[in-house]
């Protein structure tokens, strides 16, 4: 018989042991190479959020389903309560404060405002990072499509109609843009 | 919640990997994509000696097309199996259940791998394996051996590979011409955890299924055959009345428990939605 995750079920949790494990980690954090020795038990938001300040990644059920956590990890979204701050060791992390001050998110985050798309906004910046990703990857995303990628990033509110319209929009404008760029 | 103490390890090699296994024996939990264990970890609900971090690994990143078959290594993930042309191609099955493993962010870290050793009996390449009678490489102190996805999952994530063992690939069968490929499978939201699916590999004869398999998730222990309500389809048009006496035959292949998201009995109706779904989508395709 297999090992499977109950096969290593041996102790309770809790139980104090090699409680302070390290490892020497390099990573670019958004404009900055950060080294440090990191706990190996530490997931990627608990490192950005409790080691650099950096607290715009968020943590609502961290275990994967609401996504507020996301990070981009080497350009692509993951999800930070997922990934080992071990795991990052040589490479670029994203954070939507990096994301911010380089202008990435300045479409979207005026669409957001323009369309009050923020409902309680305890997921505003996971739900950006998904949005990025749309608008990088699927810039002919449909509403429908819109609403499959972020289901990944549905909390407690209800409805999302104005996040959907703010993405759209942006999408909208960018293959407008294209098509004007085509044409000059 | 946070995830209790642990040592972690990275080795370089296969060989390193292997005497990490059997250095700690069940106290070892390997880590791929970590998408299912990184959260059992942070619930509190398994606290292991030491994690093997596999993504080092050479060789374990590929998809190799061979003349009837394609290989596909353990770390290959969801998102790069959805990109694949040679998986859309050649292992439709396969291509057309990725979309439904949970979300993008998640789709980028998980592997196949991962999912196939866990052996969640909800989860969709468990299943696809079966339906297609996939091959699964593991590799042990002695070398490599072969199992076959009928003998590779046994219960509930519980899988042939022993404590000593990685998975290291799965070959699939290429996809033949009179073949005809349908997952499909209910959730309450899209990239939630399955409450039935059915991963069915059909073959075709003029407007006759001449083979059927089904495999289904969510429906037991384990991706379960449904070989009794296949029999029911085999040598038949796919029409109403086939698909009504496959539906009834499905309760001699499936008895699924009741929980929180459905009694046995709506279960069942799942699952016989499901089987009508998919023998209308070969009747169409004839």
């Amino acid at each position: 018989m297999g090992p499977g995750i109950a096969g290593a079920q041996r102790q309770p949790c809790g139980e104090k042991r090699m409680s302070e494990i390290r490892r020497q980690i390099s990573v670019q954090v958004n404009a900055e190479r950060v080294e440090r020795p990191v706990l190996v038990r530490q997931h990627l938001v608990d490192f950005l959020r409790e080691e650099l300040d950096l607290t715009g990644s968020h943590l609502g059920c961290e275990y994967g389903v609401c996504g507020a956590c996301q990070v981009m990890l080497d350009g692509k979204v993951v999800r930070g309560c997922l990934t080992l701050a071990v795991r990052a060791d040589g490479k670029q992390v994203q954070t939507v404060e990096g994301l911010s001050e380089a202008g990435e998110l300045a479409d979207l985050q005026e669409a957001f405002l323009n369309h009050n798309a923020l409902q309680c906004g305890f997921c505003s910046s996971g739900m950006l990072m998904t949005a990025l990703n749309i608008v990088r990857h699927h810039p002919d995303a449909s509403r429908e499509e819109i609403r499959e990628h972020i289901s990944g990033n549905y909390c407690r509110c209800t409805g999302y109609q104005a996040i959907v319209t703010a993405i759209e929009s942006v999408l909208v404008k960018n293959r407008a843009s294209a098509v004007l760029g085509a044409s000059l | 919640m946070k995830a209790p103490a642990f040592d972690y390890v990275k080795p370089a090699s296969m060989a390193e990997a292997l005497a990490y296994l059997k250095q700690y024996g069940a106290g070892a939990q390997v880590l791929a994509g970590g998408q299912s264990l990184m959260a059992v970890l942070n619930l509190g609900m398994a606290s292991p000696d030491v994690l093997v971090d596999i993504t080092a690994l050479p060789g374990l990143n590929e998809i190799k097309v061979q003349a009837d078959s394609v290989t596909i290594g353990a770390l290959v993930t969801h998102a790069a199996l959805q990109a694949s042309p040679q998986v859309a191609q050649h292992v439709p099955l396969l291509w057309q259940a990725v979309p439904h493993v949970a979300h993008m962010a998640i789709r980028n870290a998980g592997t196949i791998g991962g999912s196939l050793a866990l052996a969640d009996p909800a989860a969709e390449y468990p299943a696809v394996a079966l339906a297609l009678n996939a091959t699964l490489t593991l590799q042990g102190p002695g070398g490599q051996r072969q199992v076959s996805a009928q003998d590779f999952f046994l219960g509930f994530y519980s899988t042939a590979r022993a404590e000593d063992e990685l998975l290291v690939a799965v070959t699939f069968p290429k996809v033949k011409g009179g073949q005809v490929m349908v997952f499909d499978e209910l959730t309450r939201r899209r990239g939630d955890y399955a409450l039935c699916g059915l991963a069915a590999a059909f073959e075709v004869k003029g407007s006759v299924i001449s083979t059927a398999r089904l495999a289904y998730l969510s429906m037991g222990d384990r991706p379960m055959l449904a070989s009794s309500a296949a029999a029911e389809l085999m040598g038949k048009v796919p029409s109403a009345a086939t698909i009504a006496a496959a539906q009834a035959a499905l309760a001699q292949d499936l008895s699924p428990n009741g929980d929180l998201h459905g009694s046995a009995k709506g279960k069942l109706q799942w699952a016989r939605v499901l089987l009508e779904r998919s023998v209308s989508h070969v009747g169409k395709s004839v």
